[in-house]
C-alpha cells in the first residue's frame, strides 16, 4: 500500500470528522441501544423482540421488492429508449425525470391522496360518467404506487448512465455478427447495463423497504411496514428507544444482506453501486 | 474457375450534414480477391466499408451483394463480417464466448460451436486462450480475436476497417503476412481500409485509390505505382517527382527544359502534362553527362540509401542513391525513358511533386493516422 500523502489526508479530514460524528457514532449509539436494556446493561431482549413484528418485516420486504421490481420494468425500456434519441432530446427528458426529484417528498406523497382518495380526483371522475367508485387509497396498491412513483429517477439515472456509455461499436459489432434487434438486446445491451440495473435496484430498494410516510399516508392504518413501527416506537418515548434500535439495526443487517447477494451478480466494479 | 463479381457498387453518393462523403463511386469486387481501400482521412474509405456492411444505407444508387440488390437489407440479414478499426470485443464476455458469439446466434449446437471456435482460435494462435478475459490480452492478441469471431461465421466477404491501425510497425508486418494467408487459405474476399499505402502495395490484389469521395484509380499495387493516372496517386502512392511537361509528339516529353524519348504515346500533341520520375529511377553522373543539372541542397541517409534532394531550376527532385553526396555539390541526372511517366493534367496538377516543401509534407502524412 502506498501511503497517503499529508495534502490528500488534509484535504480528507473534514469528511473523516463529518463521517465520525453524524455516521459512525450514531451507529454505535444505535447498536449500543439495541443491546441495552432501560438500566444500560446488556441484554438480547429487544432483538427477541423482533419476533412480534415478523409481520411488519415481511410486508416491507414484499413491498419494497414488488415496487423495486415494477420501477425496474418501467425504467430499463425508459432509459433504453432515452439512450436512442437525438442528444437534445436526451437532455429534456432526464431534466423531466430529475424534476419531481426538486420537489418536497411529502408534496408529493399527499398529492396522491388528492388523486386517489374517495372523493379524489380519479373516484370523482369515475361517478362523473356514471360508473361506481373503487377503494384506491389504502390498499396495498396505493402503497406500492407511492413508492414507485417515489424512487423511479433513482432506478432510470443510473440505468441510463451506465447504457449511454456502452460503446456503438460493440452494438453494430453484435449486428454485424448477425444478432437483430432482440438479439442484441439480449446478448449485449443487458448484460452490459447490469451494473447500472444493480445500483438502480439498490437505491429504489433501500428506502422503499425503510419508508413509512407513504404507507401512513397512502396505506391507512392497515398497513404496518417495519419503517412505521420503528417510527411508532420512537414517538413513543424512550421506553421504546431500545427496541426501536434493535428494529433498525435487524433491518440495516437485512439489506446489508439483500445488497450482498445482488452483488454476487456483478463482478464488474463498472458504475458502482452506490449503497 | 470464372471470376465472378461478389460486391457491386453503382453510383453510390452519401452526404453526411449536406456534405458528399462518397459521389458516384462506381466498383466491382470480384469473388475471393484481396482489394485495398486506400486513401487519407476523410477520403470515404470507410464509409464505403460502411455500406457493404450495412451499418449505412446510400443516398443514392445501389450496393448489390451476388448479384442481388442489398438496399434496406439490414446489417444483420448480410452474409459480409467486419473486424473493427478498434475491434469492438464484447467485455463481458472471455475469448471462447467472443469467438462463439454469431454462432450462438445463428443457435448452432453446443458441440459444433466448439469444434468451430476451437478451430478459430488455432487458425489465429490463440489456442489455450478460451477462458481469458478480454481486457486481459495485448492489441494484437485482441485483434486476433476479433479475426477469429468474424471469420468463424464463414462470411463471403471480410470487411476490414484499418484493423492494424492500432499495433505497432513489427507487430503490424506479421499481421499483415498472417492476414494475407488466413485469407488464401479460408479464400474468403477480403476488403481492406487503411491509409497506409505500404500495407496496401504488400498486401492487395487490387488497390482502390481514393480521395474526396471519388475513386482516383483502380489497379494492382502495380499499376498503380508504376502507371499512376494523377498527380494525386503519384503523390500518394511512393515518393514522386512530378514536373510540368509537354508531350512534343508520342514518345517525346519535354521537360525541365530537356527533351526526353519516354515510353508513354497517345496525346494531342503539345499537350500539357504531368511527369511522373521516381526517386528511385534517377541516376546520378557528372555534371557534363547530366541530361538535367543541379545542386544537391540536402542528404539524409536512410540505411538502406541515400535520400538527397537536388535544385534544378528551382524545383527541388527527390532522387534515392546508394552514393554518398555532399550539400552543394553540382551533380547531373540521367534518366532511362522507362522511368518517365506521364499522366494527364487533372485538379490535383501543380498540389504535389515538388520536394522544397519536403519536412512539412511529412508531417501531413504522418497526421492521416485518425479516421473520421
Amino acid at each position: 500500500m502506498k501511503r497517503k500523502s499529508f495534502g490528500s489526508r488534509l484535504v480528507a479530514s473534514p469528511y473523516i470528522v463529518w463521517a465520525a460524528i453524524f455516521i459512525i457514532v450514531p451507529l454505535l449509539i444505535m447498536v449500543y441501544f439495541a443491546f441495552t436494556d432501560q438500566s444500560g446493561s446488556f441484554t438480547l431482549a429487544n432483538i427477541s423482540m423482533i419476533g412480534k413484528y415478523k409481520k411488519a418485516f415481511g410486508l416491507s420486504i414484499l413491498y419494497a421488492a414488488c415496487a423495486t421490481v415494477i420501477t425496474l420494468l418501467l425504467a430499463y425500456p425508459m432509459a433504453y429508449c432515452m439512450t436512442k434519441m437525438k442528444i437534445s432530446s436526451q437532455r429534456m427528458i432526464l431534466v423531466i425525470v430529475m424534476l419531481p426529484m426538486w420537489m418536497n417528498f411529502l408534496i408529493r406523497t399527499y398529492s396522491w391522496i388528492t388523486i386517489l382518495a374517495n372523493t379524489g380526483l380519479i373516484n370523482t371522475f369515475l361517478q362523473k360518467i356514471g360508473l361506481n367508485p373503487v377503494q384506491l387509497i389504502n390498499t396495498p396498491g396505493a402503497v406500492i404506487l407511492g413508492m414507485v412513483y417515489d424512487f423511479i429517477p433513482y432506478m432510470i439515472l443510473p440505468i441510463y448512465t451506465v447504457m449511454s456509455k456502452i460503446d456503438n461499436s460493440l452494438l453494430e459489432a453484435a449486428s454485424d455478427l448477425g444478432s437483430n434487434s432482440f438479439s442484441k438486446l439480449r446478448r449485449v445491451i443487458l448484460p452490459l447495463s447490469l451494473p447500472g440495473v444493480i445500483s438502480g435496484i439498490t437505491m429504489v430498494f433501500v428506502p422503499s423497504v425503510s419508508t413509512f410516510y407513504i404507507s401512513q399516508k397512502l396505506g391507512g392504518n392497515k398497513t404496518l411496514l417495519i419503517g412505521d413501527a420503528i417510527e411508532f416506537l420512537f414517538n413513543h418515548g424512550p421506553d421504546y428507544y431500545n427496541v426501536a434500535s434493535a428494529l433498525s439495526l435487524v433491518l440495516m443487517a437485512m439489506i446489508l444482506i439483500c445488497m450482498a447477494i445482488m452483488n454476487r451478480f456483478t463482478d464488474s466494479d463498472e458504475g458502482g453501486v452506490i449503497i | 474457375m470464372e471470376k465472378h463479381n461478389i460486391v457491386e457498387l453503382k453510383d453510390i453518393s452519401v452526404s453526411f450534414d449536406g456534405e458528399k462523403v462518397l459521389d458516384g463511386l462506381n466498383l466491382s469486387i470480384e469473388d475471393r480477391e484481396f482489394i485495398t481501400l486506400l486513401g487519407p482521412s476523410g477520403c470515404g474509405k470507410t464509409t464505403t466499408l460502411r455500406l457493404i456492411a450495412g451499418f449505412l444505407e446510400p443516398d443514392e444508387g445501389t450496393v448489390i451483394f451476388e448479384g442481388k440488390n442489398l438496399n434496406g437489407v439490414p446489417a444483420y440479414k448480410r452474409q459480409v463480417n467486419t473486424i473493427f478499426q478498434r475491434y469492438a470485443l464484447f467485455p463481458h464476455l472471455n475469448v471462447y464466448e467472443n469467438v462463439a458469439f454469431g454462432l450462438r446466434v445463428k443457435k448452432m449446437k453446443e458441440k459444433e460451436i466448439k469444434e468451430k471456435v476451437t478451430e478459430m482460435l488455432s487458425l489465429v494462435n490463440l489456442s489455450g486462450f478460451e477462458k481469458r478475459n478480454i481486457d486481459t490480452l495485448s492489441g494484437g492478441q485482441q485483434q486476433r480475436v476479433a479475426i477469429a469471431r468474424a471469420i468463424a461465421n464463414r462470411p463471403k466477404v471480410l470487411l476490414l476497417d484499418e484493423p492494424l491501425a492500432a499495433l505497432d510497425l513489427k507487430l503490424r508486418k506479421d499481421m499483415q503476412k498472417e492476414l494475407r494467408k488466413i485469407q488464401r487459405q479460408l479464400g474468403i474476399t477480403f476488403i481492406f481500409v487503411t491509409h497506409d499505402q505500404e500495407e496496401a502495395l504488400t498486401m492487395s490484389d487490387r488497390v482502390v485509390v481514393m480521395d474526396g469521395g471519388k475513386i482516383q484509380q483502380v489497379g494492382s499495387p502495380q499499376d498503380i505505382y508504376n502507371e499512376p493516372q494523377n498527380a494525386f496517386v503519384a503523390d500518394f502512392i511512393g515518393e514522386s517527382n512530378i514536373v510540368d511537361g509537354i508531350m512534343l509528339k508520342d514518345r517525346y516529353v519535354e521537360f525541365s527544359g530537356h527533351r526526353f524519348d519516354c515510353l508513354d504515346a497517345g496525346f494531342d500533341t503539345n499537350e500539357a502534362v504531368d511527369v511522373v520520375v521516381r526517386p528511385e529511377d534517377v541516376d546520378i553522373v557528372e555534371p557534363q553527362n547530366g541530361m538535367l543539372t543541379g545542386t544537391v541542397t540536402s542528404v539524409a541517409f536512410l540505411g538502406v540509401h541515400y535520400e538527397i534532394i537536388v535544385d534544378i531550376g528551382g524545383f527541388k527532385w527527390m532522387i534515392q542513391t546508394t552514393d554518398e553526396h555532399r550539400v552543394d555539390e553540382k551533380v547531373g541526372l540521367f534518366i532511362e525513358p522507362d522511368a518517365i511517366h506521364i499522366m494527364k493534367k487533372s485538379k490535383y496538377s501543380g498540389l504535389y511533386g515538388d520536394y522544397s516543401s519536403y519536412s512539412e509534407e511529412h508531417e501531413h502524412l504522418s497526421d492521416v493516422c485518425e479516421e473520421e
